[in-house]
């Protein structure tokens, strides 16, 4: 194993972060409360308690899902189209280091700032309501395997775009509708019961309701179903990824 | 011969079916300058990056220093040290972190003192803590030597070096290759510069269309140089020479105009006054007698044009 190399890669991501600390944490503390001043505060007061937690808290779970996605996606997809783009890879492409080796410092950075993220946004809520978190072990899990999975899906997005405009289709057409119809917002028991089964092929739902069964016990899915869909979906991905190192997908002529 | 890269049978085709490399076949010895000249589009990116492990082999077999460059690629590639043709360089990294990361990418432990010595050799120490962004082209190529020296590799890749780039960069080019010369660093240069190749490499390569056309020491090739032709233009058109001239090597064109003797100016006899002196006595007048000399780059468009390129493709332009 080549870890210097990981770590090189590592810390250079990291460290694009942190030159732009204020963006990267401003923007998700900055609309989380934006959500909660308009859906917790204002809409939610009007709206009666789902299995009974209140409005304002049943939403965050979901909103720190909807960010951690995004993040994930948008970090890890960059990360690697970037230096793609520019040209800069020929770097990594001509260092003694496997594919999985650069993976690792690729998706680990973008996952690590994508908890981040999420730690903040869970930190800010807590100023907003009264936060509890029943099971903090599963919390911590879906947290991380959501971020790890994500940003490896965002990775995957970043070999496979070779323009802008893909880099964000992707983001854009599939992931911010599976969210927002992902129970972010409400429970699909909410839903017509054709609308609950559509909603059963959207994985989202399954992170949403497991990540909301840790802090508050109640779900949509059973919490293990939940663990076995961040788990197929974690396995595809590296499928996925596993194939594009076999045939140097779009890295390499 | 103690070769440190040894090229097999290596042939590339990319995806969209062009044939960038068709069988090559190169030995680069330990501790040479080897420059490889062809024109634009010959070939020589495409060459070193597939020895530096960018670009995949369609087929054949490359060994650095008796590694598989593609099976056991680690050891391969932990041995060279590439420049890229392009400025391709981030942006807001500073110099000091984009060599340590390169550094660290080939697997070597961090050395501050290594990296400070390599940035003051290349005049950028003082812009250590700059970005990259802020930096003149020449000194963003500075920092891609540096990059491809951070982890003080065996074999070194320069892709057009000099392209575009100022005298005094251009000095601290060639005194920096030097030196690494002399500490045994195989140095690989692509041109299409005939005076580059003639000022710096022990050998020279050259290739065009996918394909190595030539590779000899640039010593022979200069003694190629020293070849000069007589020219003799006849009044009137001659067929037959006299029978004294048959142990010349004279060639006639197909209207019996001009001939042309080829002869090593460096020799003690150059057998031009027994030459003269014949066509004389054999009443042939002449109108007129020149001598020129070929140049490398006569050689070079030579081997270019019996390949078939087109004229606009020839190396003629000279360095700034
Ligand atoms: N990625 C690619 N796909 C298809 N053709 C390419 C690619 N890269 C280079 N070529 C072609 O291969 C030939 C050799 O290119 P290159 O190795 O860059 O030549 P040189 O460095 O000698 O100028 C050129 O005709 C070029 O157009
Ligand atoms: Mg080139």
């Amino acid at each position: 194993m080549n870890f210097a190399a990981i770590r090189v890669i590592y810390r250079a991501e990291m460290q694009r972060a942190i030159n732009t600390l204020f963006q990267t944490l401003a923007s998700p503390v900055i609309s989380t409360s934006l959500y909660f001043v308009v859906f917790g505060s204002a809409i939610g007061s009007r709206i009666q308690t789902i299995d009974g937690v209140s409005y304002g808290l049943f939403i965050v779970p979901g909103l720190t899902m909807l960010t951690i996605l995004t993040q994930s996606i948008s970090n890890a997809s960059f990360g690697i189209y970037f230096p793609k783009f520019s040209g800069t890879i020929y770097e990594v492409l001509s260092a003694p280091l496997s594919f999985f080796e650069a993976l690792i410092g690729y998706v680990g950075a973008a996952a690590t700032k994508s908890f981040v993220i999420g730690v903040v946004i869970l930190l800010t809520a807590s100023l907003f309501v009264d936060l509890q978190i029943e099971h903090p072990i599963w919390m911590l899990t879906f947290l991380v395997l959501t971020c790890v999975s994500f940003s490896l899906f965002g990775f995957i997005i970043g070999l496979w775009a070779d323009s802008f405009e893909k880099l964000q289709i992707v983001p854009i057409l599939v992931i911010t509708p599976l969210v927002f119809l992902g129970g972010s917002f409400y429970s699909i028991n909410m839903l017509p019961p054709f609308w609950q089964t559509v909603s059963l092929f959207n994985p989202v739902v399954y992170l949403v309701s497991g990540f909301r069964w840790s802090f508050f016990e109640v779900s949509d899915v059973n919490v293990w179903t939940s663990l076995t869909m961040i788990l197929i979906f974690l396995g595809v991905c590296l499928a996925v990824v596993s194939w594009m190192f076999k045939t140097g997908y779009k890295l390499k002529e | 011969m103690d070769n440190i890269i040894s090229i097999n049978d290596l042939a590339k085709v990319y995806d969209n079916g062009f044939e960038a490399l068709k069988t090559i076949n190169l030995d680069i010895e330990r501790g040479e300058i080897l420059a490889l000249l062809g024109p634009n589009g010959a070939g020589k990116t495409t060459l070193i990056s597939t020895i530096a492990g960018i670009v995949s082999p369609s087929s054949g077999t490359i060994l650095v220093d008796g590694h598989d460059n593609v099976r056991d690629y680690r050891s391969a590639r932990k041995l060279i040290g590439l420049v890229p043709q392009e400025l391709t360089i981030g942006a807001f990294e500073t110099v000091w972190n984009t060599v340590s990361f390169t550094r660290g990418l080939f697997g070597q432990k961090k050395d501050p003192e290594y990296i400070t010595q390599l940035l003051k050799d290349l005049s950028l120490y003082d812009k250590k803590d700059n970005q990259l962004r802020m930096l003149s082209g020449g000194m963003k190529r500075r920092v891609l030597i540096a990059k491809a020296l951070s982890h003080a590799p065996r074999i070194l890749f320069l892709d057009e070096p000099t392209a575009g780039v100022d005298v005094e960069l251009r000095k601290d080019m060639w005194r920096i290759v030097n030196k690494l010369r002399e500490s045994g660093v195989t140095v690989i240069l692509t041109t299409h510069y005939i005076e580059e190749a003639e000022e710096i490499a022990d050998r020279i390569a050259v290739i065009n269309h996918g394909e190595i056309l030539l590779v000899e020491d640039k010593t022979e090739l200069m003694q190629k140089l020293g070849k000069k032709q007589l020219i003799v233009e006849f009044k009137e058109p001659q067929f037959s020479l006299p029978d004294s001239l048959k142990d010349y090597s004279l060639d006639i064109d197909d209207k019996g105009l001009v001939l042309t003797y080829t002869y090593d100016a460096t020799a003690d006899a150059t057998g031009i006054t027994r030459l003269l002196q014949s066509l004389g006595e054999a009443g042939m007048s002449l109108k007129d007698v020149r001598t020129t000399q070929s140049s490398l780059e006569d050689i070079f468009v030579d081997l270019v044009h019996s390949d078939g390129i087109a004229a606009n493709e020839q190396p003629k332009e000279k360095s700034a």
